[in-house]
């Protein structure tokens, strides 16, 4: 087994890869659903306000609900294109 | 008290019936009293996975809907005394489903004397499967090892900790995971997703591993529920998944790719 390990750990396995992607997709999709229902309308509004002066995609403006202690902290994430 | 166990994916084809099939032959089995309804609105299969497809003459929408009473749409089962099928209708439409009514049919059927409700839920997440949800003490999430499955078993955990019954009056649904058409030799080759690999996705306690079998299909071609036959190995793997619900350690079998000696690689045997 280990003599296998040797030529087949340099190439990730196509089971490998679907679980980061699962990971990924995952825990994504679970702080959308633990956050309030405004957030996809809010990261929207917001996408649109950028995109009035930064070229941007969709997926550059990223927004997230944290907690901490009692109150909670929206974050917010805007990948601005390189110049 | 009658325990509420519904059988969910999110994803089609990936084992619901096959699995609520035997989940209450396997409960009605170790002696308690079970009836499996058939939630899949429309589109009934669980009769012909039972082996009752020619005695279903009511089903759960007739009782809703009053055209029928509880005792004419049960159907006893055969083989075990203990054990009734409920059918889903084939004409009505998914909304014939009413909150309201499901939970009678349900208050009934403890009434009755039933110490498990195992519910098949259709895919999907439309009504027949929230209503599945709505009701569940437990629920079994039958997910395969594969992207689309697991995904959507995450979004069924969802559902079940937001708009179930129980969470909504600041409970719980207890959560099992059953992995089914389980493939070793491919896990061990790094084609499929492991057992472990999912259960770190999910997060959910595993309850069983089903394997890829040829049991199955023969199963269903026969309308035995495939715990049933007892030496198969989708039939044992189903059995301890019944009998960890039922609270007892086992551990897992048919989770590893049988080692084939070279002798009979030469020879051409093994499965
Ligand atoms: N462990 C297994 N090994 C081999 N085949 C299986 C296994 N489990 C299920 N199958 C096959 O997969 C198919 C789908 O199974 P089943 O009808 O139980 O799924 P389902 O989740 O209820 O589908 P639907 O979403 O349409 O209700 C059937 O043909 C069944 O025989
Ligand atoms: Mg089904």
């Amino acid at each position: 087994m280990a003599f296998f390990g040797l030529f087949s750990s340099k190439q990730k396995t196509s089971a490998a890869a679907a679980k980061e992607r699962l990971q990924i997709l995952i825990s994504h999709e679970r702080q959308n659903r633990e956050g309030p229902d405004f957030l996809p309308d809010l990261q929207r509004e917001i996408l649109d306000v950028v995109k009035k002066y930064v070229a941007i995609r969709d997926d550059q403006v990223a927004i997230r609900l944290d907690r901490v202690g009692d109150s909670s902290v929206l974050e917010l994430n805007v990948t601005l294109p390189e110049r | 008290m009658a325990t509420v166990v519904t059988v969910t994916s999110g994803k089609g084809g990936v084992g619901k019936t096959t699995s609520s099939a035997a989940l209450a032959a396997g409960l009605a089995k170790a002696g308690h009293r079970t009836v499996v309804i058939d939630f899949d609105v429309g589109l009934r299969n669980l009769d012909l996975i039972m082996g009752v497809e020619r005695r279903v003459v009511f089903d759960f929408v007739n009782v809703i809907s009053g055209e029928a009473t509880l005792n004419q749409a049960l159907i006893q089962d055969k083989r075990m005394e203990n054990l009734s099928i409920l059918a889903a209708s084939q004409t009505k439409d998914k909304d014939a489903l009413s909150e309201e009514g499901v939970g009678q049919v349900l208050d009934q059927l403890a009434d009755m004397g039933f110490e498990y409700i195992v519910c098949d839920s259709p895919a999907g997440i439309e009504r027949g499967a929230t209503m599945a949800l709505h009701f569940a003490d437990h629920a079994v999430i039958v997910t395969n090892p594969e992207v689309s499955s697991v995904r959507d078993s995450d979004r069924i955990l969802g559902i079940l900790q937001s708009k179930s019954k129980r969470a909504k009056e600041g409970g719980k649904v207890q959560e099992h995971l059953l992995i089914t058409r389980y493939d070793p030799v491919r896990v061990d080759q790094g084609e499929m997703l492991s057992k472990e690999d999912v259960c770190d996705i999910l997060a959910v306690k595993l309850i069983g591993v089903i394997p890829e079998s040829k049991a199955v299909l023969k199963a269903s071609n026969t309308g035995v529920p495939v715990i049933l036959d007892e030496d198969s190995d989708a039939g044992k793997a189903y059995s301890d998944a019944v009998a960890r619900f039922l609270g007892d350690d086992r551990p897992l079998r048919f989770v590893t790719a049988k080692k084939q000696g070279l002798l009979s690689r030469i020879l051409g045997g093994g499965d």
